[in-house]
């Protein structure tokens, strides 16, 4: 078991498999055909990203650098937890980016979501951490690889 | 409650506790939240009160943003220097759709667009023709100075008032973008503070030819991610004064530095304002180095996806202005497809094509001798942003070609270079 401690962005527990981007993630890019859909889960549509592409992301644990791409990130944040597609939790390897963080906290603050969102783990975690891992997530921002 | 890290005057802890209501009071907590996450010392006031709004698009599913605005409207919450918005999604008389095509975008994707520009309106939208992503146009009437800050988002706006004008804005996210311009105030952090606005690679390029701005703005985005990049040796390409031409490079750059990685400000040596006060003196301490030459650009160019499901089959749809063409770059493509058909002895284009601006560019080209001969070949001008278009399922089975790395990104459009596209357009092509 390896063990990392991160920064809580918003808290909560969680034990799941994890997914694996090692490249930024692009949100708009990433949830668009699975929102537009109306899917009842994320199958990912970000054709630049070979870690993700084709893989159902809804309750997991999504592990990542940052994201990027287009500003409408955070409201598609606020839309698939508006819609609970989204991953169980979102688990930053850096500080969160600013599109991420708005979608978080627009989830939390007017959707009630209880998305998990940690970030500042550290690149090690990311290169630990494996698709199909399975993941425990503290309340205190320790994420563990089990 | 919250309990705010950021250091609040005592007008703004009251608007967060309720003092004017409890919808302003959830906008307040959004705003300190998200500078509390990137350790904003304080809120700072929007100088630029003219707003821009990425959200243009009445998707049905946005039901989270459409209850939101009527909360704000209920409230009676605006934002008081009115703002300027994405633009709309589609445009039924120069984008002619098939009939399943129109209902899909009257009834299932952008069912809620008229519902949604009446709230608009009732939030301070700037005017009926106030759409376009490149709202820095002189013609839309939205263009900060050096040093305002802002309260956007969109991307490529975002990108090229930090970078080109010398504004401060951060990558705001939608949502955050209206309720920054309603509260009038901004965490101040990232983009904002001097300390966020050094570059942390400096990339030099060592080209033969003049770059292309799609593919050269691409490659730096996917390297540097969301770092700020200085960029030496492109004056020798584009000259050192910020004509209307080198504007529109730099807008083109920009979108795909923004697009293809998360850039939000760039600085060009000896020709973006900021570098031409500072020099390298914006480069941090310990940057990070990147050497663009033809092999690298090329090995870029090759690493785009063909989504085709056919990619041997030609293409069916061009477009053209992602972000919008500017009125030169309008004329310039107008001009060289009318001459490219001419030489290839053809009076119509050989492939549909739809070239995207803003609205008063487009009022004001439709004016002009130019725009006929153009309506006559087939080509055809639109106000509609072309990955709204394209994100119809049915587009899929299409085979939509770009010469926009943004556009690229976000659509199962493939990718042509300018040249290869005018010759696509003009049947010179056999790609086409």
């Amino acid at each position: 078991m390896k063990e990392f401690k991160g920064r809580v962005i918003n808290a909560g527990y969680f034990k799941g498999e994890a997914v694996v981007s090692h490249q930024g993630v692009n949100t708009l890019a990433t949830f668009q055909k699975s929102a537009l859909a109306g899917a009842k889960s994320v199958t990912v549509s970000d054709q630049n990203n070979p870690d993700l592409f084709g893989k159902n992301i809804t309750g997991k644990a999504l592990c990542l650098p940052q994201t990027i791409g287009s500003t409408t990130g955070g409201m598609v944040i606020q839309v698939i937890c508006s819609m609970g597609i989204n991953p169980a939790c979102m688990l930053f390897s850096e500080h969160i980016d600013s599109l991420a963080g708005a979608g978080i906290i627009l989830s939390v603050v007017w959707e009630n979501s209880d998305i998990i969102a940690i970030d500042m783990l550290g690149d090690e975690f990311l290169s630990t951490v494996k698709t199909g891992d399975t993941v425990e997530v503290l309340e205190d921002g320790t994420v563990r690889i089990v | 409650m919250y309990t705010p890290k950021t250091t609040l005057t005592e007008e703004q802890l009251a608007i967060m506790n309720g003092s004017k209501g409890e919808v302003l009071a959830k906008v307040a907590e959004t705003v300190i939240r998200y500078g509390d996450m990137f350790g904003a010392k304080r809120l700072i006031p929007v100088t630029h009160g003219r707003g821009h709004l990425v959200t243009s698009f009445g998707l049905s599913l946005l039901k989270p943003v459409y209850r939101t605005m009527d909360e704000l409207i209920g409230a009676g919450l605006k934002v008081e220097e009115g703002f300027t918005m994405d633009p709309r999604p589609v445009d039924f008389v120069n984008v002619k759709c098939n009939p399943l095509d129109r209902l899909l975008f009257s009834t299932v994707l952008y069912g809620k667009q008229k519902d949604y520009e009446e709230q608009l309106k009732k939030l301070g939208l700037a005017g009926d023709d106030a759409f376009s992503c490149a709202c820095y146009f002189d013609e839309m009437g939205n263009v900060p100075k050096k040093g305002d800050i802002l309260s956007w988002a969109e991307s490529s706006a975002v990108n090229y008032a930090n970078s080109v004008l010398g504004a401060r804005c951060n990558r705001n996210s939608g949502m955050i973008d209206i309720f920054g311009s309603i509260l009038g105030y901004v965490p101040e952090f990232g983009l904002l503070t001097d300390e966020g606005r050094r570059a942390k690679w400096k990339v030099t390029v060592n080209t033969t030819k003049k770059p292309l701005p799609q593919i050269l703005g691409s490659a730096i985005g996917l390297k540097v991610t969301e770092d700020v990049p200085y960029v030496v040796g492109l004056d020798k390409w584009i000259g050192t004064e910020l004509t209307d031409e080198c504007k529109s490079y730099l807008k083109d750059f920009g979108a795909a530095t923004a697009s293809n990685g998360a850039v939000g400000l760039y600085h060009i040596d000896k020709i973006t304002p900021e570098a031409v006060e500072l020099g390298e003196s914006l480069l941090e301490e310990g940057y990070k180095e990147y050497v663009i030459d033809d092999a690298e650009l090329e090995r870029v160019r090759n690493s785009y996806p063909v989504m085709w499901k056919d990619p041997d089959k030609k293409g069916s749809l061009a477009f053209i202005g992602c972000p919008h063409l500017s009125a030169n770059q309008l004329r310039e493509w107008s001009e060289n497809i009318l001459n490219a058909l001419e030489k290839a002895g053809r009076k119509k284009v050989a492939v549909r094509t739809v070239l995207c601006t803003a609205p008063p560019v487009a009022e004001e080209f439709r004016k002009t001798a130019l725009y006929e001969k153009l309506y006559a070949t087939g080509a055809r001008v639109t106000s509609i942003c072309p990955l709204m278009y394209t994100s119809n399922p049915l587009t899929k089975s299409r085979r939509l070609m770009t010469c926009s790395n943004k556009l690229r990104t976000y659509s199962m459009a493939r990718y042509y270079t300018d040249g290869e596209m005018l010759d696509i357009i003009s049947g010179a092509g056999s790609k086409a």
